[in-house]
């Protein structure tokens, strides 16, 4: 290979613009905000959000006073939604129920990220006895019925909101721990880390901010996810009657009203069509960024 | 030898276990020496163990046995921060520019990160020594705001050059640094690496299994094939005069454009498997001038220390010598 030495291409590329830096998240993004419906989801999402922050202050019914008549229909009284079986106001119940039912979905989901996403990073990145070990732990969780071991968590302490966000934590946190272990046992290997490794780089460091960005796509697909399957949980629990008696929660007023389901259902509809808007519009959002972040299954 | 090599590796192995009691000899014993300013290529066919021992040497696989000295000094069994700071001197650019580069990381973050890490200098001094480390490499210092997919191959290694260089280091391994480039991009990478040594008085650590880009830039070659060093000496020494039969099969499967590839000998078959080596000469099963010998006993390396030396019993045999003449007559 005999080749005159050739000067490095500066020249060529000297006169030319520069692209604008494009991050790999603000790629993203822009996959993301082209999805129709992940936008939908996000602007449903985005509304519920807002109006569980600041519906109670401009609606200052109290959802626990009774108002009118237990069991007034829909559109019967000057309450919009009618009133439930203590004849309490559905819509003053909704505003404030969901204040209680997001907080608890987002706790539990950052409960779920933070041990699965330890977990499975410590056992993904160091391998060997301690990666048994975890899975270990992991898949002994892993088989324990869900229901049946948040419910045992939330009667053994109390029924307080931080308890039951809590117990979904501690029940829903082993998928994310396989998903993280494959992503660090995939990641681990590439070049950049060994790279980052020889300009000195210690585990610490390797672990949490050279790994875990790069492993963060599909794990923030799965948190938004798991938003709604705690949302969900909630609701199950609330629905056997596990649920804060001092919070009134969208699951709970499901609960509260099923006795009541043949003469009055508005009393649990309203709640039911919240949380489903709710979790349909964190699935679309969750599979809005699925699709941004590997375009290529999109094709499909 | 009166003055400290750059980096002098001796009787290094390393061994994989992979299970069921089994061993894979990756590196089965290999010694060298890199003098200061010298360019040291790696030669071999894939599993031959060279990037594996290249990676031991930059201390990112554990080495089995044997010692790694880093200018004088016995890195080994370094760790910690002792390690740390003896990397300083020991940078390793990878195969592939499309992996080895963060790519959630700015290009001026990936350069500034070994100073960052082995506390160099002030922000601002650091800051400088970026741009500077840019146009030495061939880059624009606004690129650095740019993420690594914004790059092409060729841009992209200049910027894991241009992160080996970052802490000044006095031996940089080079892993197959161009075999994932085009040719075009390989020789302006190639001339790049050729101008650094002189410049800055670099030693490499180069592999690869292309003897073209090792001739082009290397000084001294060693051979591997299995694990171990079959042939070691000067590049004109290995060109013009190869002595063991498996050199002469990676040069005549060089192509030339005068004599295409016809010259000389083709290997057949592959490497036996490096977790049961056989016995005797490890190239013997696919040596066409294999004997009884061969087979039984280890060729060791033989020859004047400084210079030549190969692993052969058959080496200075007429046969071989014929086959070397042949080879060696047509022009290169």
């Amino acid at each position: 290979m005999s080749v005159t030495d050739t000067t490095p291409p500066v020249a060529a590329t000297a006169g030319k613009p520069l692209p604008k830096p494009v991050s790999p998240s603000r790629q993203v993004w822009q996959m993301f905000r082209q999805n129709h419906s992940a936008m939908i989801g996000l602007f449903i999402l985005f509304a519920i959000i807002v109006i569980s922050i600041i519906g109670p202050s401009l609606y200052t019914v109290s959802p626990r006073d009774m108002v009118w008549m237990p069991l007034t229909p829909p559109g019967q009284s000057e309450y919009l939604l009618g009133t439930d079986y203590l004849g309490r106001d559905l819509l003053a119940g909704l505003i404030n129920g969901g204040r209680v039912t997001i907080t608890i979905g987002f706790s539990a989901a950052v409960l779920t990220i933070l041990i699965g996403v330890t977990i499975g990073a410590l056992a993904g990145f160091f391998g060997g006895r301690i990666d048994n070990v975890l899975m270990r732990v992991t898949e002994f969780f892993q088989v324990l019925p869900n229901l049946l071991f948040a419910m045992v968590v939330v009667m053994l302490f109390s029924p307080s909101l931080i308890n039951i966000a809590i117990a979904i934590g501690i029940v829903s946190w082993t998928s994310t721990a396989r998903l993280t272990r494959a992503e660090f046992l995939k990641i681990r290997e590439m070049d950049y880390v060994k790279a980052e490794r020889s300009i000195g780089a210690g585990n610490a460091r390797l672990i949490w901010k050279v790994i875990l960005p790069n492993a963060a796509p599909p794990l923030i697909v799965v948190a938004a996810l798991s938003i709604g399957s705690a949302i969900l949980f909630e609701a199950g629990l609330s629905f056997l009657g596990l649920s804060d008696p001092n919070a009134m929660s969208w699951g709970r007023m499901i609960g509260d009203n099923r006795p009541y389901i043949l003469d009055s259902s508005w009393g649990v509809t309203f709640p039911g069509i919240a949380i489903f808007l709710t979790v349909l519009a964190i699935s679309l959002v969750g599979d809005g960024l699925n699709d941004a972040i590997n375009p290529k299954l999109r094709q499909r | 030898m009166s003055e400290i090599s750059a980096l002098s590796v001796s009787d290094l192995k390393v061994h994989f276990p992979v299970g069921g009691g089994k061993v894979v000899h990756a590196v089965d014993g290999i010694s060298f020496d890199i003098p200061a300013g010298v360019a040291f290529g790696l030669v071999g066919e894939s599993g031959s163990g060279k990037t594996t021992a290249a990676m031991a040497c930059a201390r990112l696989n554990d080495a089995t046995d044997g010692t790694i000295r880093l200018g004088g000094d016995d890195i080994t069994h370094l760790d910690g921060d002792q390690m740390r700071q003896a990397r300083r001197d020991i940078q390793v650019v990878f195969q592939d520019p499309y992996a080895s580069l963060n790519p959630r990381e700015r290009a001026g973050a990936i350069v500034r990160r070994p100073m960052d890490l082995m506390g160099i200098g002030t922000p601002k001094e650091r800051e400088d020594r970026v741009d500077e480390l840019f146009a030495t490499v061939g880059l624009r210092a606004e690129q650095k705001a740019l993420f690594p997919h914004q790059f092409s191959g060729g841009q992209r290694q200049r910027i894991g050059i241009a992160r080996a260089l970052a802490t000044r280091p006095k031996l940089i391994v080079c892993d197959e640094p161009v075999s994932a480039l085009d040719v075009a991009i390989q020789a302006q990478i190639l001339n790049l690496l050729g101008r650094l040594k002189a410049e800055l008085g670099l030693s490499y650590l180069f592999i690869s299994h292309d003897l073209g880009v090792v001739q082009h830039l290397c000084d001294k070659i060693a051979v591997m094939y299995l694990g171990q060093i079959v042939e070691i000496g000067s590049r004109s020494a290995i060109f013009r005069r190869p002595m063991h039969p498996y050199t002469m099969a990676l040069i005549s499967a060089v192509p030339t454009l005068e004599a295409g590839m016809d010259a000389g000998m083709r290997l057949k078959g592959d490497p036996p498997s490096p977790i049961s080596p056989p016995e005797g000469c490890r190239f013997a099963g696919r040596c066409q001038f294999a004997q009884d010998r061969c087979r039984q006993q280890s060729p060791v390396l033989s020859g004047d220390p400084d210079g030549q030396r190969v692993a052969c019993f058959r080496a200075r045999d007429p046969e071989v010598a014929a086959l070397r003449d042949k080879l060696t007559s047509t022009p290169a």
